[in-house]
Protein backbone atom coordinates (compact mmCIF):
# COMPACT_ATOMS: atom_id res chain seq x y z
CA UNK A 1 0.00 0.00 0.00
CA UNK A 2 1.67 3.40 -1.22
CA UNK A 3 2.18 5.35 1.97
CA UNK A 4 1.05 9.05 -0.07
CA UNK A 5 -2.51 7.12 -0.72
CA UNK A 6 -3.19 5.85 3.00
CA UNK A 7 -1.61 9.53 4.43
CA UNK A 8 -3.93 11.90 2.65
CA UNK A 9 -7.17 9.04 3.01
CA UNK A 10 -6.06 9.48 6.99
CA UNK A 11 -6.20 13.57 6.64
CA UNK A 12 -9.72 13.27 5.16
CA UNK A 13 -11.06 10.90 7.76
CA UNK A 14 -9.78 13.21 10.23
CA UNK A 15 -11.55 16.42 8.31
CA UNK A 16 -14.60 14.35 7.86
CA UNK A 17 -15.08 13.30 11.41
CA UNK A 18 -14.03 17.10 12.65
CA UNK A 19 -16.33 18.57 10.21
CA UNK A 20 -19.57 16.23 10.88
CA UNK A 21 -19.14 16.54 14.66
CA UNK A 22 -18.97 19.98 14.55
CA UNK A 23 -21.57 20.46 12.49
CA UNK A 24 -23.97 18.09 14.79
CA UNK A 25 -23.16 19.97 17.75
CA UNK A 26 -23.92 23.80 15.85
CA UNK A 27 -26.92 22.95 14.74
CA UNK A 28 -28.26 21.40 18.07
CA UNK A 29 -26.56 24.57 19.57
CA UNK A 30 -28.80 26.50 17.32
CA UNK A 31 -31.55 24.35 17.75
CA UNK A 32 -31.46 24.57 21.55
CA UNK A 33 -31.19 28.39 21.50
CA UNK A 34 -34.30 28.47 19.99
CA UNK A 35 -36.39 26.24 21.86
CA UNK A 36 -38.57 23.45 21.62
CA UNK A 37 -40.47 23.49 18.48
CA UNK A 38 -44.24 23.48 18.46
CA UNK A 39 -45.98 23.96 14.73
CA UNK A 40 -49.69 24.31 15.23
CA UNK A 41 -50.02 26.59 11.73
CA UNK A 42 -48.52 27.25 9.14
CA UNK A 43 -47.62 31.18 10.83
CA UNK A 44 -45.31 29.28 12.86
CA UNK A 45 -43.73 27.10 10.48
CA UNK A 46 -42.73 30.58 8.68
CA UNK A 47 -41.56 32.20 12.03
CA UNK A 48 -39.30 29.01 12.81
CA UNK A 49 -37.88 28.76 9.52
CA UNK A 50 -37.05 32.42 10.29
CA UNK A 51 -35.93 32.19 13.40
CA UNK A 52 -33.83 28.97 12.05
CA UNK A 53 -32.05 30.44 8.62
CA UNK A 54 -31.29 33.90 11.00
CA UNK A 55 -29.10 32.00 13.19
CA UNK A 56 -25.55 32.08 13.43
CA UNK A 57 -24.97 28.58 14.55
CA UNK A 58 -27.24 27.30 12.13
CA UNK A 59 -25.27 28.21 9.33
CA UNK A 60 -21.84 27.57 10.98
CA UNK A 61 -23.90 24.33 10.88
CA UNK A 62 -24.74 23.83 7.57
CA UNK A 63 -21.32 25.19 6.32
CA UNK A 64 -19.59 22.53 8.51
CA UNK A 65 -21.34 19.56 7.23
CA UNK A 66 -21.27 21.39 3.51
CA UNK A 67 -17.34 20.94 4.36
CA UNK A 68 -18.15 17.23 5.62
CA UNK A 69 -19.83 16.18 2.63
CA UNK A 70 -16.72 17.61 0.49
CA UNK A 71 -14.67 16.07 2.05
CA UNK A 72 -16.89 12.61 1.60
CA UNK A 73 -17.13 12.85 -1.54
CA UNK A 74 -13.04 13.57 -1.89
CA UNK A 75 -11.73 10.55 -0.60
CA UNK A 76 -13.96 8.46 -1.93
CA UNK A 77 -12.53 9.22 -5.36
CA UNK A 78 -10.03 6.68 -4.41
CA UNK A 79 -10.73 5.12 -1.17
CA UNK A 80 -13.29 1.94 -0.17
CA UNK A 81 -16.22 2.78 1.13
CA UNK A 82 -16.56 -0.03 3.60
CA UNK A 83 -13.23 1.41 4.57
CA UNK A 84 -14.38 5.46 4.71
CA UNK A 85 -17.92 4.83 6.42
CA UNK A 86 -16.98 2.85 9.55
CA UNK A 87 -13.72 4.61 9.46
CA UNK A 88 -15.24 7.59 10.16
CA UNK A 89 -17.55 6.74 12.97
CA UNK A 90 -15.37 8.44 15.76
CA UNK A 91 -17.86 11.19 15.17
CA UNK A 92 -19.78 9.15 17.42
CA UNK A 93 -16.82 8.94 19.92
CA UNK A 94 -15.76 12.77 19.70
CA UNK A 95 -19.59 14.25 20.41
CA UNK A 96 -19.78 12.83 23.80
CA UNK A 97 -16.08 13.26 24.84
CA UNK A 98 -16.29 16.66 23.65
CA UNK A 99 -19.50 16.96 26.20
CA UNK A 100 -17.84 14.87 28.76
CA UNK A 101 -14.80 17.36 29.14
CA UNK A 102 -15.83 20.66 27.91
CA UNK A 103 -19.34 20.83 28.58
CA UNK A 104 -19.65 18.61 31.84
CA UNK A 105 -22.48 16.51 30.59
CA UNK A 106 -22.51 13.07 32.27
CA UNK A 107 -22.32 10.07 29.68
CA UNK A 108 -24.07 6.92 31.01
CA UNK A 109 -22.34 3.50 31.63
CA UNK A 110 -24.01 2.42 28.55
CA UNK A 111 -22.36 4.67 26.45
CA UNK A 112 -18.81 4.45 27.66
CA UNK A 113 -18.95 0.79 26.35
CA UNK A 114 -20.45 1.69 22.98
CA UNK A 115 -17.71 4.35 23.01
CA UNK A 116 -15.09 1.58 23.44
CA UNK A 117 -16.44 -0.80 21.11
CA UNK A 118 -17.03 1.81 18.41
CA UNK A 119 -12.58 2.42 19.20
CA UNK A 120 -11.70 -0.69 18.63
CA UNK A 121 -14.12 -1.09 15.79
CA UNK A 122 -12.59 1.82 13.72
CA UNK A 123 -8.96 0.54 15.06
CA UNK A 124 -9.89 -2.36 12.99
CA UNK A 125 -11.24 -1.01 9.58
CA UNK A 126 -7.95 1.51 9.88
CA UNK A 127 -5.83 -1.60 9.94
CA UNK A 128 -7.33 -2.86 6.08
CA UNK A 129 -6.34 -1.46 3.10
CA UNK A 130 -8.54 1.75 2.72
CA UNK A 131 -8.43 0.69 -1.57
CA UNK A 132 -9.37 -2.82 -2.54
CA UNK A 133 -10.55 -2.05 -5.87
CA UNK A 134 -8.14 -0.43 -7.81
CA UNK A 135 -6.08 -2.89 -10.48
CA UNK A 136 -2.54 -2.47 -9.56
CA UNK B 1 -42.70 -2.69 16.80
CA UNK B 2 -45.47 -2.12 13.87
CA UNK B 3 -45.52 -3.32 10.50
CA UNK B 4 -45.22 1.00 9.86
CA UNK B 5 -42.36 1.53 12.03
CA UNK B 6 -40.14 -1.16 10.40
CA UNK B 7 -41.34 -0.09 7.36
CA UNK B 8 -39.97 3.32 7.88
CA UNK B 9 -36.70 2.00 9.16
CA UNK B 10 -36.16 0.01 6.25
CA UNK B 11 -36.65 2.49 3.90
CA UNK B 12 -34.76 4.67 5.78
CA UNK B 13 -31.38 2.40 6.15
CA UNK B 14 -31.76 1.08 2.29
CA UNK B 15 -31.98 4.40 1.15
CA UNK B 16 -29.32 5.71 2.70
CA UNK B 17 -26.77 3.10 2.12
CA UNK B 18 -28.01 2.62 -1.20
CA UNK B 19 -27.51 6.79 -1.63
CA UNK B 20 -24.03 6.20 -0.08
CA UNK B 21 -23.28 3.94 -2.81
CA UNK B 22 -24.91 5.84 -5.66
CA UNK B 23 -22.26 8.83 -4.69
CA UNK B 24 -19.03 6.40 -4.46
CA UNK B 25 -19.87 4.78 -7.83
CA UNK B 26 -20.25 8.49 -9.13
CA UNK B 27 -16.76 9.48 -7.48
CA UNK B 28 -14.90 6.48 -8.49
CA UNK B 29 -16.04 6.75 -11.96
CA UNK B 30 -14.40 10.81 -11.91
CA UNK B 31 -11.39 9.31 -10.51
CA UNK B 32 -8.92 9.56 -7.99
CA UNK B 33 -8.49 13.24 -6.73
CA UNK B 34 -5.14 14.40 -6.93
CA UNK B 35 -4.84 18.06 -7.12
CA UNK B 36 -5.80 19.63 -4.53
CA UNK B 37 -5.83 23.06 -5.99
CA UNK B 38 -9.32 25.35 -5.29
CA UNK B 39 -9.83 25.71 -8.82
CA UNK B 40 -9.49 21.67 -9.62
CA UNK B 41 -11.46 21.27 -6.43
CA UNK B 42 -14.07 23.17 -8.28
CA UNK B 43 -13.68 21.12 -11.48
CA UNK B 44 -14.49 18.18 -9.30
CA UNK B 45 -17.12 19.34 -7.95
CA UNK B 46 -18.92 20.73 -10.55
CA UNK B 47 -18.48 17.15 -12.89
CA UNK B 48 -19.56 15.44 -10.18
CA UNK B 49 -22.96 17.45 -9.43
CA UNK B 50 -23.67 16.70 -13.22
CA UNK B 51 -23.57 13.17 -12.69
CA UNK B 52 -26.09 11.28 -13.10
CA UNK B 53 -25.25 8.55 -9.85
CA UNK B 54 -24.30 11.93 -7.81
CA UNK B 55 -28.21 13.07 -8.73
CA UNK B 56 -29.47 9.37 -7.78
CA UNK B 57 -27.47 9.49 -4.73
CA UNK B 58 -29.11 12.97 -3.74
CA UNK B 59 -32.56 11.66 -4.40
CA UNK B 60 -32.07 8.68 -2.30
CA UNK B 61 -30.39 10.57 0.66
CA UNK B 62 -33.46 12.83 0.51
CA UNK B 63 -35.61 9.89 0.87
CA UNK B 64 -33.66 8.32 3.30
CA UNK B 65 -33.62 11.88 5.51
CA UNK B 66 -37.55 12.29 5.05
CA UNK B 67 -38.43 8.51 5.76
CA UNK B 68 -36.38 9.27 9.42
CA UNK B 69 -38.08 12.25 10.40
CA UNK B 70 -41.06 10.79 9.30
CA UNK B 71 -40.40 7.85 11.86
CA UNK B 72 -39.27 10.05 14.27
CA UNK B 73 -42.35 11.20 14.61
CA UNK B 74 -44.23 8.81 15.48
CA UNK B 75 -42.04 5.66 16.98
CA UNK B 76 -39.99 5.18 20.15
CA UNK B 77 -36.67 7.09 19.65
CA UNK B 78 -34.88 4.89 21.75
CA UNK B 79 -35.43 2.33 19.68
CA UNK B 80 -35.43 3.65 16.22
CA UNK B 81 -31.99 5.63 16.10
CA UNK B 82 -30.11 2.85 17.37
CA UNK B 83 -31.70 0.25 14.95
CA UNK B 84 -30.43 2.92 12.46
CA UNK B 85 -26.86 1.85 12.77
CA UNK B 86 -27.47 -1.33 10.82
CA UNK B 87 -26.61 1.18 8.37
CA UNK B 88 -22.59 0.10 8.65
CA UNK B 89 -23.68 -3.32 7.53
CA UNK B 90 -25.90 -2.95 4.83
CA UNK B 91 -23.84 -0.70 3.60
CA UNK B 92 -20.65 -2.98 3.93
CA UNK B 93 -22.74 -5.23 1.91
CA UNK B 94 -23.56 -2.93 -0.76
CA UNK B 95 -20.09 -2.55 -1.19
CA UNK B 96 -19.21 -5.86 -1.46
CA UNK B 97 -21.74 -7.14 -3.72
CA UNK B 98 -22.64 -3.97 -5.93
CA UNK B 99 -19.12 -1.96 -5.94
CA UNK B 100 -16.70 -5.08 -5.88
CA UNK B 101 -14.97 -4.27 -2.83
CA UNK B 102 -12.83 -6.85 -1.33
CA UNK B 103 -13.56 -7.02 2.45
CA UNK B 104 -11.22 -9.08 4.83
CA UNK B 105 -12.32 -10.90 8.02
CA UNK B 106 -10.84 -7.89 10.23
CA UNK B 107 -12.85 -5.19 8.56
CA UNK B 108 -16.06 -7.50 8.72
CA UNK B 109 -15.41 -7.31 12.21
CA UNK B 110 -14.70 -3.77 12.52
CA UNK B 111 -18.18 -2.96 10.40
CA UNK B 112 -19.49 -5.34 13.04
CA UNK B 113 -18.21 -3.39 16.00
CA UNK B 114 -18.99 0.16 15.32
CA UNK B 115 -22.27 -0.44 13.81
CA UNK B 116 -22.99 -2.26 17.62
CA UNK B 117 -20.95 0.58 19.51
CA UNK B 118 -23.14 3.27 17.64
CA UNK B 119 -25.99 1.34 18.65
CA UNK B 120 -25.35 1.93 22.24
CA UNK B 121 -24.08 5.36 21.77
CA UNK B 122 -27.26 5.83 20.71
CA UNK B 123 -29.93 4.51 23.36
CA UNK B 124 -31.73 7.46 25.34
Amino acid sequence: MDFGLRLKTYIFLVLIVLFSSSGNIFLSLGMKQIGAVRVGSAMDLVKLLGEVFTSGWIWMGIAALLFFLACFMVVLSWADYSFVSPASASAYVLVPLVGHFLLGEKVPPLHWAGITIICVGVVLVRGTAPNTTREE
Amino acid sequence: MTLRTALFLAITVLANSAGEICLTRAMKNLGEVKNFELAALFRFFQRAFRSGWMRLAIGLLAVGFFAFLALLSWADVSFVIPATASTYVVGGLGAKFLLGERLSPARWAGIALVSVGVALVCTG
